[in-house]
């Protein structure tokens, strides 16, 4: 081809192109108008934003949904503990506070709580007793089916009305007026203040429930707030805006006007993307952006969540994990500080030993101090022993694989490959991966269809027994079905006692009796490592409640 | 061409049907147990909620209720945001997906034109080797690769600029929109980049084109009228299936931007075992795509007289 | 002179020598013909032949078990430096002695098993918060925060995390009592750590014999690891082997069992034609229509994997009941238009049997095309199982495979980048020779392009 005539086409060439350009840009702004989208970003949506005491932050998924009575979930209770307030609240230090109620008294047979009379409803009416009996009968009524019924069991009558067996105005609570809410217990209890900071405890008012006929908690415009923030803006899967609530009683302690949720992933790497790139104030790091995050030369910062993770046997009569000399001989074999140290690799996780964690406090100082158990002891050789033993008792020649059933996450699964490769150079086991999604390896563990699961376990409140009655017989999530009565008997004292140092002596025994019976190999407490941004202060991580908590925030002025 | 189409439509409908109904079977002997969650429940909630999902009456049963939902167009009320509608999820994260899925495939064909005649004009010089490079990596690489490259360089150019041009994940504004399509089209611009250049270089050797040269017509006019024009006909045949498939196969850069589009939800719903938002989304995809399908085959028989036949 | 010379008889009638023809040629030995001339084909059929080397024959070369676990060896990249000390086992620190000195100092050698600190007290903090970093610390950023010591534990830290024999500098911060850190007061050093291994340890692993005469202190070398390891220390090389198994068996076979079930349910239709052929592709066209990718994650979860399954033969059943249908459709196409030829006419009218008629002129005439379908769904079934592997739904562990390798890698992909790029060179490398043997199978077969010449 002619040099002319191929420029000519180039030319040609170059003409199309700047004509397709023009019609993409007429088509983007055709796509933005059918899709809902701005056509400039906001470029103000920093991580942090002094001058309109804003601050942008990133969430690991959806909430479900914002019905108090019904969230379950971990971002659902962070969003809502910003949203809502209780009775009473924790503070920074894990300590109870007045929320709603000013005042209260807490007897072995029930609870007066005085409400404070300038707490308000977003639309400004107060906030009244009323409201809070109506939203624990609606989570006790068998229609809501809330998976948390059981944290309000304590109050007379709850239990019943869960079952279907009594209607809720049964319900022991009571609205004596306006202000003054009493609580009748179901049987002497010593903690209930401490129950009453929990989501499912919060208020719900009932004209505005009604109103939005089933949709409660579905969208911003169907919830109404009594906590430090109001949510304006609920763009599901993509967007959240949180204001300050100008009817807040305690609106003198918050500074932020605004918290922007503009960011949902799960993924570590674009979180810490979006961290790098200045957009959002808080990022939490994984195994493989903890390196990442080194090299930026971020200050790093480190939380014990304190969640516990733990290995559960099946103990059901046909099982092999049944015999205890395989059970010892597993957790012999096991080396919790190899686990955490060479394969978990992030600080703030401690090597477990118990299934009660560190952090809970005892009677006067932490349980774990006042009834210590010594570092998971590692002894192969005495695992091989063991082995033996159970092979011999078992009457086998030689051992079948062993299933553990554990979920589909990438850490999980990371796990679950070191014990298999643990257990195999150890003791020769071969152990067979069973890796299930969530709710399928719910269900096997409800049906047994395991020897081995990797389990953890969260609290849901300030006291030992949210651990201390995990493997009683009767509890529904002791689901490898450990039986043991001298334990049963210690969780009823544990439950029953108003005695603290009763009490705890009998949590200090349920934890002699799972180490004894290997009831479970403890992994690990869980640990978590995040960055911040600088400019942030006041941001509140807790183990029990609403994590991480930016309320309290404020940002330092450049 | 009333009667082609109506027979089509009617062919469809059957088609969704069937869909609808391999989707519900499925689903119903997938294992493990949605009304489950981390802390057990009793059993007489356990039946409430079996009585709110309609799960406690007979299969058959639940099947007829299920098709007669369908045809009213009601998909049902999500497992886990109980008190979400499986419509308004749709309603809200399909035209994400979408408006993803058509800027994608915008790229795609502009992208593949432009660079198939570049290739086909600079034949085997440098240019034409370079593009051919990037074309080769473009069909051999997997998209996740490519989304999460294109995410670090954003940051990395972010970073380098220091200022923030283009957003690194996320969703709400048109400049959310276009690094994600980009990556997004990739696959398929290299692809239609390789058929534009060999049906442009079959083209320019084609007797219309040297006759139009012998009777001395202007080079811009060759190119435009008779090479351009009949080389782009078949990458534009290949472009319906491509909207189809792209607008459904966008889970990778959903998960990866953090797009809140319908791809994501679905692996969601998946690992949650939402039944009715995994059925209604397929069934709602299903039909979306068949019917993408007969359009595309309608829109075709006006255009091309060959395909009238029928 | 011979007599053979002089003999002057006409000389043997040959029809050779009139002929001018090139050698006949059968349809396959002319696509083999121009298959080899063309350089890129043959390159990739090369690369293809080198792959299923590498699959099939690697492990016996490479005898590495890709699951053992070289816990001393994490994520280490190609040729990284393996010399190791021999150290006594761990054991619990038990500081009896106070070690002498002043400041922040270690109390013993450092080495990767355990690095101990001590320092002095300072009677205004309560508690310490104890720092690593690999880089000198700044003002702001003094690395990983490791943990918090108490006045009253004692003043002494040991660190066990992830330790790689580098350079690291250690710094403590006393937290005063309401819990703030005092930057200005803090003491940072530089400790060098050495890579050590237990002599039980280095026995284990066979990295010397077990009765060689080794004792604490001595220097062995730690496994070879060609390519470097992974997250779990596990061998790269052993494990691209064995993913290579997986990937390289999904890609090939779900296409050949979908191709054939394709072809034998197409060719049923064609032949058969009528009724029962409208009903079949009606089925066809159903299954067609089904969301492919949304299928696929459902039937994957329909089937589920067992306890200690791979879940490759799910993920195979999978990709056979959605992939079929197109060859299938093409297959009965194919086999209408040559059941219209003539030559088949003829050979039926020369009372060919039916059997006959698709040995000889069906199968022939069809089966470039099906190979030729066949070689670009192999790379579509390599993405797919690397896409589900994306999205968590891929073959269960500990079985590796490109795709879930290069899944784990892309998290780390800045820190250590061979643990990405190595399987997505292979994923790309097998994709590429595929299509180009599809390019070039194409160009050889193609009936049209034979006669053009």
């Amino acid at each position: 081809m002619a040099d002319r005539p191929f420029w000519q086409s180039m030319r040609a060439l170059a003409l199309l192109a700047a004509a397709a350009l023009g019609g993409l840009l007429l088509l983007m702004l055709i796509i933005a108008y059918f899709a809902d989208l701005t056509i400039v970003d906001d470029a103000s949506r920093g991580a942090v934003d002094f001058e309109n005491r804003s601050i942008s932050i990133v969430i690991e998924q959806e909430p479900p949904q914002m019905d108090s009575t019904r969230a379950t979930d971990a971002v659902s209770g962070m969003l809502l503990g910003h949203l809502m307030e209780g009775l009473l609240r924790y503070d920074g230090e894990g300590n109870l506070q007045p929320g709603v109620a000013e005042s209260w008294t807490v007897t072995p047979e029930g609870a007066v709580f005085k409400l404070r009379e300038n707490a308000r409803w977003s639309d400004g009416k107060p906030v009244t007793a009323h409201d809070f009996v109506f939203s624990w009968r609606k989570v006790l009524e068998p229609e809501t089916a809330s998976q948390y019924s059981f944290i309000l069991y304590p109050i007379k009558n709850a239990e019943a009305i869960n079952l279907g067996a009594m209607p809720s105005e049964m319900l022991a609570v009571t609205a004596e007026d306006d202000l003054t809410l009493s609580v009748a217990f179901e049987q002497p209890l010593a903690f209930f203040d401490r129950l009453v900071a929990f989501t499912s405890y919060y208020p719900i008012r009932e004209d505005f429930y009604l109103s939005r006929d089933g949709r409660y908690g579905a969208d911003a415009e169907d919830l109404l707030f009594n906590g430090a923030f109001v949510m304006t803006k609920w763009v599901h899967g993509a967007e959240i805006t949180m204001q300050k609530n100008p009817y807040y009683w305690n609106k003198d302690s918050i500074w932020l006007e605004r918290i922007e949720v503009p960011f949902i992933t799960p993924d570590s790497n674009t979180q810490l993307n979006l961290f790098k790139d200045g957009k959002v104030a808080m990022v939490q790091l994984s195994p493989d952006t903890l390196k990442n995050a080194l090299q930026n030369r971020w200050p790093i910062r480190r939380f014990a969540e304190g969640t516990v993770f733990f290995i559960e046997f099946n103990h059901r009569p046909e099982r092999l994990t049944r015999n205890l000399n395989l059970r010892k001989a597993l957790y012999y074999a096991t080396d919790t500080a190899e686990l955490v140290y060479r394969v978990i690799k992030l600080p703030g996780f401690l090597p477990g030993a118990s299934l009660f964690p560190t952090w809970i406090k005892g009677e006067h100082d932490f349980l774990r101090r006042e009834y210590p158990v010594g570092a998971h002891p590692v002894n192969v050789e005495l695992a091989r022993e063991h082995l033996e033993k159970a092979r011999r008792e078992l009457g086998l020649d030689e051992f079948p694989p062993l299933v553990l059933l554990v979920g589909d996450t990438p850490t999980s699964l990371k796990q679950a490959e070191y014990f298999q490769n643990t257990f195999k150079r150890h003791l020769g086991l071969d152990i067979r991966i069973d890796a299930q999604i969530f709710k399928q390896r719910l269900e096997k563990m409800t049906l047994g269809q395991f020897d081995l699961v990797a389990a953890g376990w969260a609290p849901d409140f300030d006291d030992p027994l949210t651990y201390g009655d995990l493997f009683a017989s009767w509890n529904k999530n002791n689901r490898g079905f450990f039986r043991s009565e001298a334990l049963d008997a210690q969780v009823r004292i544990a439950q029953g006692s108003l005695d603290q140092a009763m009490r705890m002596r009998a949590f200090g025994e349920i934890q002699r009796i799972l180490l004894d019976e290997v009831a479970i190999i403890p992994n690990y407490e869980r640990g978590r490592v995040f960055v911040a941004d600088p400019r942030l202060e006041g941001l509140i991580r807790r183990t029990i409640g609403p994590d991480p908590d930016y309320s309290r925030a404020r940002i330092r002025e450049r | 061409m009333w009667r082609y189409t109506f027979k089509r439509l009617i062919q469809g409908i059957v088609t969704v049907w069937f869909i609808a109904t391999a989707t519900f079977f499925v689903m119903h002997f997938v294992p493990g147990d949605p009304l489950s969650d981390a802390r057990a429940t009793s059993e007489q909630i356990r039946k409430n909620l079996e009585a709110r999902y309609g799960l406690d009456k007979p299969l058959a049963e639940q099947y007829y209720i299920y098709l007669k939902n369908i045809a009213s167009g009601d998909l049902g009320i999500s497992f886990t945001q109980q008190n979400r509608e499986v419509n308004d999820i749709i309603r809200e994260h399909f035209p994400v997906s979408a408006a993803l899925g058509v800027l994608a495939v915008v790229f795609a064909a502009l992208g593949g034109i432009l660079w198939g005649a570049l290739t086909a004009l600079f034949r085997n010089r440098m240019p034409d080797i370079v593009i051919m490079f990037f074309v080769v990596l473009g069909v051999s690489v997997p998209s996740f690769v490519f989304a999460a490259l294109g995410q670090l360089s954003l940051v990395t150019l972010n970073d380098w600029l220091g200022t923030s041009i283009l957003p690194v994940a996320g969703w709400g504004s048109v400049q959310h929109l276009l690094v994600p399509s980009l990556v997004l089209g990739l696959g398929t611009m290299a692809f239609l980049t390789r058929l534009m250049r060999s049906s442009m270089l079959e083209v320019t050797g084609a007797d219309y084109v040297r006759t139009a040269r012998a009777k001395g017509l202007n080079a811009t006019q060759i190119f435009i009228r008779h090479q351009l024009r009949n080389a782009i006909l078949p990458v534009v045949t290949v472009l319906g299936p491509a909207i189809a498939t792209i607008t459904t196969g966008g889970f990778v850069v959903e998960i990866v931007f953090a797009i809140p589009g319908l791809g994501r939800f679905f692996v969601q719903s998946v690992q949650q075992l939402d039944y009715t938002v995994i059925m209604g989304t397929t069934v709602f995809y299903g039909g979306f795509l068949v019917f993408m399908v007969i359009a595309v085959d309608l829109v075709y028989g006006l255009i091309d007289p060959r395909v009238r036949v029928r | 002179m011979s007599a053979a010379e002089l003999d002057f008889s006409p000389a043997e009638r040959s029809t050779e020598a009139a002929r001018i023809v090139r050698p006949s040629l059968s349809y396959w030995q002319d696509a083999w013909r121009r298959l080899r001339q063309n350089p890129r084909t043959m390159t990739s059929l090369v690369i293809v032949i080198g792959l299923l080397a590498f699959t099939l024959a690697g492990p016996w070369i490479w005898r590495v078990d890709p699951a053992n676990q070289d816990l001393d060896q994490l994520s280490i990249p190609p040729g990284a430096p393996r010399s190791a000390f021999i150290v006594e086992p761990y054991r619990a620190w038990t500081r009896s002695a106070p070690v002498p000195g002043a400041g922040l100092r270690l109390a013993e050698e450092a080495s990767t098993q355990r690095v101990r600190l001590v320092w002095d007290t300072r009677e205004d903090s309560p508690a310490f918060e104890v720092f690593r970093d690999n880089y000198p610390p700044t003002a702001t950023a003094l690395g990983i925060p490791l943990g918090e010591v108490l006045l009253s534990d004692g003043l002494a830290f040991e660190d066990r995390l992830a330790l790689e024999p580098t350079t690291y500098y250690y710094s403590i911060v006393p937290v005063d009592a309401d819990n703030h850190l005092l930057m200005n007061a803090r003491e940072t050093i530089k400790v060098d750590v050495k890579r050590v291994i237990t002599l039980e340890g280095a026995r284990q692993r066979g990295l010397i014999a077990e009765d060689a005469r080794m004792q604490v202190g001595d220097q062995v070398r730690l496994a070879l690891h060609p390519l470097g390891t992974d997250y779990l220390g596990r061998d790269m090389l052993a494990r691209l082997m064995h993913g290579a198994r997986v990937s390289l068996f999904i890609g090939i076979v779900a296409p050949l069992l979908y191709v054939l079930l394709g072809v034998a349910y197409g060719s049923i239709a064609g032949f058969v034609g009528g009724a029962t052929d409208q009903l079949l592709m009606r089925f066809a066209d159903f299954v067609v229509a089904l969301p492919f990718l949304l299928f696929m994650i459902l039937f994957k979860v329909l089937f589920g994997i067992g306890p200690g399954e791979s879940g490759i033969v799910p993920m195979l059943v999978a990709l056979v009941i959605l992939g079929w249908p197109a060859t299938a459709r093409l297959v009965r196409g194919q086999i209408l238009q040559i059941r219209e030829e003539s030559y088949v006419s003829a050979a039926r009218l020369m009372g060919s049997p039916t059997g006959y008629l698709i040995a000889r002129h069906m199968i022939p005439n069809t089966l470039g095309v099906i190979l030729v379908t066949l070689t670009f769904a192999i790379p579509s079934a390599i993405f797919t199982e690397a896409f589900l592997s994306f999205i968590g739904m891929g073959v269960a562990p500990p079985t590796p495979s490109w795709g879930s390798m290069s899944n784990e890698g892309i998290k780390t992909m800045l820190v250590s980048p061979h643990e990405l790029i190595l399987p997505a060179i292979f994923i790309s490398v097998t994709v590429l020779a595929f299509n180009l043997l599809g390019d070039g199978l194409r160009d050889a077969l193609d009936a049209r392009m034979r006669s053009v010449e």
